[in-house]
């Protein structure tokens, strides 16, 4: 837990007529803290954005910035600022104006000079340094990017909200973004939550992700937790790929828990501490990524057998699907394979039966009624 | 000429030369005739063609028309900047504060469904409304404020003014609910998010972004109470005379077409230059919304 939190939600909600935006949430973000919320859309991931940036008042609960109740507060009375997912910027003013427009209002009570002077600095922090007299209208979508960004940080928040920051870029530009994004983090030093629906971009840039689906969090950790080990299968589906297929628990030692596949074939799976225990004889789910499944002759353990139903090059790796032998026929999965060891076993055709292993640290088990 | 371009300009030719012709006829040349005519000269019991600026001098050296050119500019201005206070609360009312959308949608169609109803109906409902035996009267002779009915509110200028803003209000909420509603919601939060209050949110962004529909709504009302004759004759006292009436005394019982001619190429001038205006302010002010 984090012990002293710049933001803290405990028990928001928030729902429009019928439709439950927010279930009842509690949410801590440290200082300094890269967060992502991630989700498809309307999981909830943009309600607790604006909740936080004061645009949406929440039902229920408490919203606390900086050690203060910003509950009942407008935007303009919170310690936040925002990148706006088409940027927002205002067309009648210049790349400067707008950046400076923050300060410039007399109850802000910034003098003029300082305000040049924090506006040239946050456009230097941007690359935007010769762009200060230009019109909005005259930039390109990279370029407004970064005048938003540099709009939200000139105020200098506590915390920075980034509504899909990224999404009206192309890929190329996003890539290079995402670079910039992370040394602005870096620079800045202050927290940044951002909401993506791009589990790459959550991945590559967040310290803590927050999985959402359906107004409710449904899982938190690092990129790395959620990746080795999420605890529902929709957490391992969405983050990265995961093959689920569904097995029988016949028991665990100290060390494995063991799983029998509709064909008859065992599987040992590595526990980890604090892993449930199934009793004997449940269904329950095992996800095996589709990276994890090897060609490679290792032994007579963990083998699945099938067949393979299509093969797709791409490069470096092909690409599997496999119908799995023993009543697995619709439900087929899939393995991405590296070239070289795809050679080295022959021939990659449709038609053929194949026989692919995973490691025991690299299968993960959730209960069946967890669903999707 | 290519028998292909040949082609393309026999189709031009069929398409435009309907409405061509149609200017030209109904427009170009009425206007060419006003205009010549305005250099004749009046000749007891009639006129006859000659090129003079007697008619222009008169206008500008005879108070009588001086006097209703400058009270007709001021009418139409009062009138403007009523129904700009009138009509830009309406429509910020509407696009900002309504959130239903069904509901907006009938509270704008009922600013907008008067201009169905006949123009003269509804001036003369004025006319019913502030009248000795009118709505006001009575509803003050009720609460017991006055025993006999006052005749200040009919026959002057204000109540020149009231109808005409009733009159034209739809022309100004129109454009200006138009711009209202283009402007991104997103630009008032970022405004509410850079820690600035919806006060002067509204002066540094909103005002600014609907400037269009501001010029635009203007320059209808003031052409259109500039131009108007109704409201005169069914409102206005004996002071209430504005250009158009006297266009129209000119070309009627006075029977003095230059001289109604050159009040008429004034009139068009002047328009003219009001809407050459608002289009610079116009281009000036535009900036693309997105």
């Amino acid at each position: 837990m984090i012990s002293r939190p710049i933001v803290a939600l405990s028990g928001v909600a928030k729902s429009y007529s019928s439709f439950i935006a927010l279930d009842t949430t509690d949410l801590s973000l440290g200082e300094g803290e890269f967060v992502t919320l991630l989700g498809p859309s309307g999981c909830g991931k943009t309600t607790t954005l604006r909740l936080i940036g004061g645009f949406e008042l929440a039902d229920r609960g408490r919203i606390e910035i900086a050690g203060e109740d910003v509950t009942a507060k407008p935007p303009y009375r919170r310690p936040v600022n925002t990148v706006f997912q088409e940027y927002a910027l205002f067309p009648h003013m210049t790349v400067a104006e707008n950046i400076g427009y923050g300060l410039s209002v007399k109850a802000n009570n910034v003098p003029a000079a300082e305000r040049r002077r924090r506006v040239t600095e946050a456009l230097a922090m941007v690359g935007l340094e010769e762009m200060g007299m230009r019109r909005t209208a005259e930039l390109s979508g990279g370029q407004r990017q970064r005048v938003a960004m540099a709009r939200a940080i000139v105020r200098r928040p506590r915390v920075l909200l980034l509504d899909e920051p990224l999404s009206a870029l192309d890929v190329k530009l996003r890539e290079g973004m995402q670079m910039e994004l992370k040394r602005l983090h870096r620079e800045l030093g202050i927290t940044f939550l951002m909401v993506t629906h791009d589990q790459q971009e959550a991945l590559a840039l967040s310290d803590r992700i927050v999985v959402m689906n359906r107004g409710r969090i449904v899982q938190i950790g690092s990129p790395a937790e959620l990746y080795d080990a999420p605890t529902t299968p929709y957490v391992a589906d969405f983050i990265g790929t995961s093959n689920l297929v569904p097995v029988r628990s016949v028991g665990s030692d100290g060390q494995f828990d063991h799983l029998l596949m509709a064909d008859g074939t065992r599987l040992r799976r590595r526990r980890r501490p604090g892993d449930r225990v199934f009793p004997n004889g449940q269904s329950v789910l095992a996800g095996i990524r589709p990276e994890r499944l090897l060609t490679s002759d290792g032994g007579e353990v963990n083998r699945l057998a099938g067949r393979i139903v299509e093969a797709l090059f791409q490069g470096d790796r092909v690409r599997i699907e496999i119908a799995l032998a023993g009543g697995y026929e619709r439900r087929s999965i899939f393995a991405n394979v590296t070239r070289t060891a795809s050679t080295a076993s022959g021939a990659i055709e449709p038609g053929t039966e194949i026989s692919l292993q995973v490691d025991p640290f690299d299968i993960m088990l959730f209960a069946a009624e967890d669903g999707q | 000429m290519s028998v292909q371009r040949r082609q393309r300009f026999g189709a031009f030719a069929a398409l435009f030369s309907v409405p061509f012709l149609w200017a030209l006829v109904f427009m170009i040349v009425p206007y060419l005739v006003m205009i010549s005519v305005s250099f004749w000269t009046r000749q007891f019991p009639l006129f006859v063609p000659d090129f003079q600026f007697g008619n222009f001098v008169q206008i500008f050296s005879d108070p009588q028309y001086t006097t209703v050119i400058l009270r007709t500019l001021k009418i139409a201005a009062l009138v403007t900047l009523g129904a700009l206070a009138l009509g830009y609360p309406l429509a910020y009312f509407l696009v900002f504060t309504v959130r239903s959308e069904g509901l907006r949608n009938l509270l704008y169609m009922s600013v907008i469904v008067p201009l169905w109803v006949s123009y003269l109906l509804r001036a003369y409902t004025w006319k019913i409304i502030l009248g000795t035996d009118g709505a006001v009267n009575s509803l003050l002779r009720m609460v017991g404020l006055i025993d006999e009915p006052l005749t200040v509110f009919l026959y002057n200028q204000t109540s020149m003014v009231i109808t005409l803003v009733y009159i034209f209000v739809p022309f100004m909420v129109m454009p200006l609910f138009a711009v209202l509603s283009n402007i991104p919601k997103a630009l008032i939060e970022a405004s509410e998010d850079l820690g600035v209050g919806p006060f002067m949110t509204f002066w540094k962004v909103v005002f600014p972004l609907s400037l269009g529909g501001v010029v635009a709504g203007a320059t209808m009302t003031f052409c259109l109470s500039f131009g108007d004759f109704v409201a005169p004759v069914l409102v206005g006292g004996p002071d209430g005379t504005m250009v158009a009436n006297l266009l129209q005394s000119q070309f009627g019982a006075a029977l003095n077409w230059p001289l109604g001619s050159a009040l008429a190429t004034l009139v068009l001038v002047l328009v003219l230059a009001v809407l050459q205006v608002s289009s610079r302010m116009d281009r000036a002010g535009r900036v693309g919304l997105g």
